[in-house]
């Protein structure tokens, strides 16, 4: 990278989290002073936006090729009132607290404490929703069987799509005001539903050009006062650029990059949404602007490479909007899940691998930041050279790119109703979330536990922790006579658990669609215009909300234990395992031994535990797959866990694999830390025998001594690998290239580690911003050395 | 027909082509000094005190290393990765201890995988009598052929055996066309003298092309709990593992002849 591009990432880098009440301020002065009455929704909330973008402070940084901020200044994160309020108390323990924190100024606390508290008490969506789930939904949701995405974040999930590169700002509102002539007040009952929203999405888009005309004002000021001839032409070049973009349709690489990056930024000052937007496929978006600049001379490799790491970096000043409580913990990070994808296929089914495929791979090597994080798609028709060019850079150990299978991701998003094109253009987007990208809406809604769904289930409907009944009463385990009946209990509570948890999705959704409209991503995505329809409340083309199962290895291997143990080889009776259970194993140290050490685990090709896991999928599939939403769409699964496990696994006692009280359950499909033995082709045998094409997304981690990677031959072989594992249609793989020592001194000497990468799930992170626990899991992980 | 195997390890990455499954043969006509295989000598089953941690806490097993299996059985396991082979090219390897100490049920193996169509590799000694070759040596494909020393008075110190057999079977091999590895295991101040590199290359060269691949395996020494564990004293203790510039050098030795060179098998 070149010096400007080392002090940008340097910048980056070392700027501090912090928590800015800018936006918070802005909202909450709209919805004071400057709320007309009789507004629709859609148009207030357009309005706000537009009332955000015209007062927010610009922020251009020195040396900057690609400019524009969410905050006040890099890494100076806003708040969501409307969405969920932060107490004074969460703000001292951002503020404080050691990992992933946000520092909070005495200001701030002033303001919050002042005028946004006062003014979002008891007002929020997240009041809106708690007020609405039932006893049943909060007692399972205090108990950890599951989580709820929207309860403070917006709902998003998705990515665009190719749109933005060929139409303006400008063109998009005239194809809003069409939409709006074209409305049939004598004949359609919602025209007037519809009219408010395109009002909106016409206010939203030109409040983006309002926004970018903005950053040309100050661009002309620091023009003016620059004394570097240099950066006054560069400050001149981007000005050209910021009045061409977003109102005009870009022409050029430059211009392509800085329309997305304005585009992002509405986006991500609208709402809070889940999973950062996300350029998708930036390798096929931007080919034709590559190659027309270096045609015409406006452009070479160097200058593309420049701007692609100025715009990295963007993304990496942009961390995740702080939460609280047990969102905080189930997943606690700064990335924001944006995934640029490369590879693939293009529209007609030929490979898309091209030079800037190749060229984006040097700047993610290059850059070693979290985000954007990045993957590589391949299918049957992608090169070897450019697999192999990839695991060159997974092998340096920061866990990029991670490795999807294309003809996997297609399978799965034709089977759900999409359509070919629709399909190849899309890509997987977050952790593993399958996607079709710009025009689908795949909100999702929580993780699931499957672990304890079944500690419930042995407990005969009651929460061993707290005593209290929140299941149905399946029966006293004792009394089992097959191992057929503890699964279909634990069926029976799981079909119980889904069904309280779709109806809180399915109240929630309404509640997001009336309340939170989001006027600007509407614009985005197809066919929101076309359907004169907010993105939250079913106007995508496509539709989908997904819960995500999480510790599919660690329930296969706890129903194995009951059926090896208890019913097979009558070793260990159901009475004394549920007294060892109680005992979170104290006293039967012989017993635990037995249940770790002497059991069929998956992850070992072993049929006999991986039937568990069968059939556990299947369940889950049948319980959730096809069943309707409330805004038009269909309910998926996909099975990843961010860091859920962590969280799950504190709220779930003792387990018959063995798993203490408190202890984390495994991760993704992944087998159980540890238990498997036969080495990585069997653990993808294993995680094979459940069928992908019927999710949207699976995780399998697998961690990888540098060793492995020494020679060219083994980088062959490894691309072997993952290729067999994609033909038997899985969905996702990603490695860890680290050894335990290395870990360890890190966790000892974390000064000396401060850009150590790891792969946590879906996504990378730094490792010392991982809890101990998590750090402790991650070294754990069966490690596949001395191959 | 059951055979005495004590390990089968998936993803062998150093035993031949591709990703393979390494099947190890329990039992050894050798006896090498700087053996790291302990388990793989002798032809039986052996009974060893297995420890388990769990959470600070030890867990004493009496285990036994070796099992008797089925062709069936073996293939079974072997089968298990079939398209693992399929997509980079690789295979089974019979590797030891010596499996042509059973080659009646090395046979079967062999025979069996041909059926199935995959790809076989045998990892031997040479130290075979010639007819145990003659009946089999036509299903395996492929032939990872030790080489330890050319002094047949310092093979058998060091092994145990002459090499005379060894370096026969090898030259009566490679007359038949067979695809041969040659594998030489180095270990300094035992094999990697000048005078016997360039005896070996001598030996070879004559075998040259039929023989056209040596992959160097560096000498690394066997964890001190797994020599307790079969109650073998480190035999030769202090051995350093080989200097990376002496492995170049060797490797340049070869390679000015003609040969593919490999490090690390």
């Amino acid at each position: 990278m070149n010096k400007r591009v080392r002090k940008l990432r340097e910048q980056s880098l070392n700027a501090v989290n912090r928590v800015s009440h800018e936006r918070a301020v802005l909202v909450t002065d709209f919805y004071r002073e400057h709320l007309e009455t009789g507004l629709s929704k859609p148009v207030e909330r357009a309005k706000v936006f537009e009332y955000i973008l015209r007062h927010k402070h610009v922020c251009i940084n020195d040396l900057e090729l690609i400019v524009g901020e969410r905050g006040p200044a890099p890494k100076a994160t806003p708040t969501y009132p409307e969405i969920t309020l932060h107490s004074l108390k969460d703000l001292d323990i951002l503020d404080s607290r050691l990992k992933v924190s946000f520092k909070v100024d005495d200001e701030t606390r002033k303001i919050y404490n002042e005028q946004i508290i006062p003014f979002w008490q008891g007002n929020t969506n997240r009041d809106r929703i708690m007020q609405n789930m039932d006893k049943e939904w909060l007692n399972a949701y205090e108990a950890g069987v599951f989580t709820e995405f929207q309860e403070q974040r917006a709902p998003g999930h998705t990515v665009l799509g190719k749109k933005i590169y060929s139409q303006g700002m400008i063109d998009i509102q005239k194809e809003i005001r069409e939409q709006i002539e074209k409305l049939d007040f004598f004949k359609e009952r919602d025209a007037y539903e519809r009219r408010e929203e395109l009002k909106a999405m016409d206010i939203a888009a030109g409040a983006l050009i309002m926004f970018a005309k903005r950053h040309v004002d100050k661009l002309i000021e620091l023009s003016a006062n620059e004394q570097d001839n240099s950066r006054k032409e560069e400050l001149e070049k981007i000005t050209a650029v910021c009045r061409k973009v977003p109102a005009h349709a870009p022409e050029s690489f430059h211009e392509a990059l800085q329309y997305y990056w304005f585009v992002h930024l509405g986006v991500i000052i609208e709402l809070n949404p889940w999973d950062s937007f996300n350029p998708g496929r930036l390798d096929q978006h931007l080919y034709h602007f590559y190659r027309k600049g270096l045609k015409d001379g406006s452009l070479d490799k160097d200058k593309a490479t420049e701007l692609l790491q100025c715009f990295w970096i963007k993304f990496n000043n942009h961390p995740a909007p702080p939460k609280i409580g047990v969102t905080a913990r189930e997943s606690n990070t700064y990335t924001d899940f944006t995934l640029i994808n490369l590879g693939g296929l293009k529209e007609d089914g030929s490979d898309a691998v091209n030079e800037l495929s190749y060229l984006i791979l040097d700047v993610i090597e290059d850059m070693r930041i979290v985000q954007p994080s990045s993957m590589i798609q391949l299918s049957k028709k992608t090169p070897d050279k450019f697999i192999h060019r990839a695991l060159k850079i997974i092998k340096t150990g920061f866990g990029q790119p991670s490795v999807f299978n294309t003809d996997a991701i297609i399978k799965e998003l034709v089977s759900q109703g999409k359509s070919i094109i629709d399909a190849r253009n899309g890509g997987a987007s977050g952790c593993v979330e399958s996607g079709a990208f710009g025009t689908e809406a795949y909100f999702l809604t929580g993780y699931f536990n499957f672990n304890k769904v079944l500690e419930i289930t042995l407990n005969n409907g009651t929460d061993p922790v707290t005593g209290k009944q929140i299941g149905i009463q399946t029966g006293d385990p004792i009394k089992f006579r097959s191992f057929e009946q503890v699964t279909k209990a634990w069926q029976k509570q799981l079909n119980r658990f889904i069904d309280i948890k779709i109806k809180g999705n399915n109240i929630i959704e309404k509640i997001n669609a009336n309340h939170i409209p989001v006027p600007f991503l509407s614009v985005l995505i197809d066919d929101c215009i076309k359907n004169g329809k907010d993105y939250n409340a079913g106007g995508a083309r496509y539709n989908t909300s997904y819960i995500q199962g999480v510790g599919l290895g660690s329930v296969t291997d706890n129903l194995t234990s009951v059926r090896y143990h208890v019913f097979d080889n009558k070793d260990i009776s159901m009475a004394e395992l549920l007294k060892a259970l109680n005992a979170d194993f104290a006293g039967y140290d012989e017993m635990r031994h037995k249940l770790v050490y002497e059991t069929p685990k998956f992850g070992n090709d072993d049929e006999y535990a991986d039937q568990q896991a069968v059939e556990v999928f299947n369940c889950f599939y049948k319980a959730v797959n096809g069943r309707p939403t409330a805004r038009g769409g269909k309910f998926r699964i996909n099975l990843l866990p961010t860091t859920s496990h962590i969280y799950f696994g504190s709220v779930t006692g003792a387990m018959p694999d063995g798993k203490k009280a408190g202890k984390p359950v495994s991760e993704g499909i992944s087998p159980v830390q540890g238990a498997d033995t036969k080495g990585p082709t069997a653990v993808m045998k294993s995680a094979a025998r459940i069928d992908h094409l019927k999710t949207g997304g699976t995780l399998l981690n697998q961690k990888f001594l540098p060793g492995f990677f020494n020679t060219s031959e083994n980088i062959v072989k490894l691309s072997h690998l993952i290729r067999a594992y994609f033909s038997m249609d899985c969905h996702h793989i990603q490695f860890n290239v680290v050894d335990a020592d290395t870990l360890k001194d890190a966790q000892k000497h974390p000064e000396n580690h401060r850009d150590l990468i790891v792969r946590v799930a879906g996504y990378s992170d730094y490792f010392n911003d991982l809890g101990e626990e998590l750090q402790n899991e991650i070294i754990s992980r069966t490690e596949h050395g001395g191959m | 027909m059951k055979g005495l195997i004590f390990d089968i390890k998936r993803l062998a990455l150093h035993d031949g082509p591709g990703i393979r499954t390494t099947v190890f043969f329990k039992g050894c006509p050798l006896n090498c000094l700087w053996c790291h295989n302990p388990e793989s000598r002798c032809f039986d089953t052996e009974s060893y005190t297995h420890l388990d941690r769990l959470d600070g806490q030890v867990f004493k097993k009496q285990k036994e290393v070796g099992k008797w299996m089925s062709v069936d059985e073996v293939i079974r396991e072997i089968e298990k990765d079939k398209i693992f082979y399929k997509e980079s090219g690789g295979g089974v390897t019979f590797s030891g201890g010596e499996p042509f100490l059973q080659y009646e049920f090395l046979g079967y193996l062999l025979h069996a995988c041909k059926h199935k169509g995959i790809h076989t590799a045998v990892d031997t000694t040479g130290y075979i009598k010639r007819e145990k070759f003659e009946s089999i040596y036509k299903l395996s494909d492929l032939f990872l052929y030790d080489l330890k020393h050319m002094d047949e008075r310092l093979h058998k110190k060091y092994t145990g055996v002459s090499n005379k057999l060894i370096i026969e079977n090898l030259e009566w091999l490679s007359e038949r066309k067979r695809k041969i590895i040659i594998r030489f295991p180095v270990v300094p101040g035992y094999n990697d003298s000048e005078k016997n590199i360039d005896l070996m290359r001598l030996l070879l060269e004559k075998l040259y092309p039929n023989v056209n691949q040596i992959d160097l395996l560096p000498y690394h020494r066997m964890s001190g709990s797994k020599a307790e564990r079969f109650g073998l004293e480190q035999q030769i203790a202090g051995i350093e593992k080989p200097d990376p510039a002496q492995l170049e050098s060797i490797r340049k030795k070869f390679e000015e002849t003609g040969f593919t060179v490999g490090i690390g098998g």
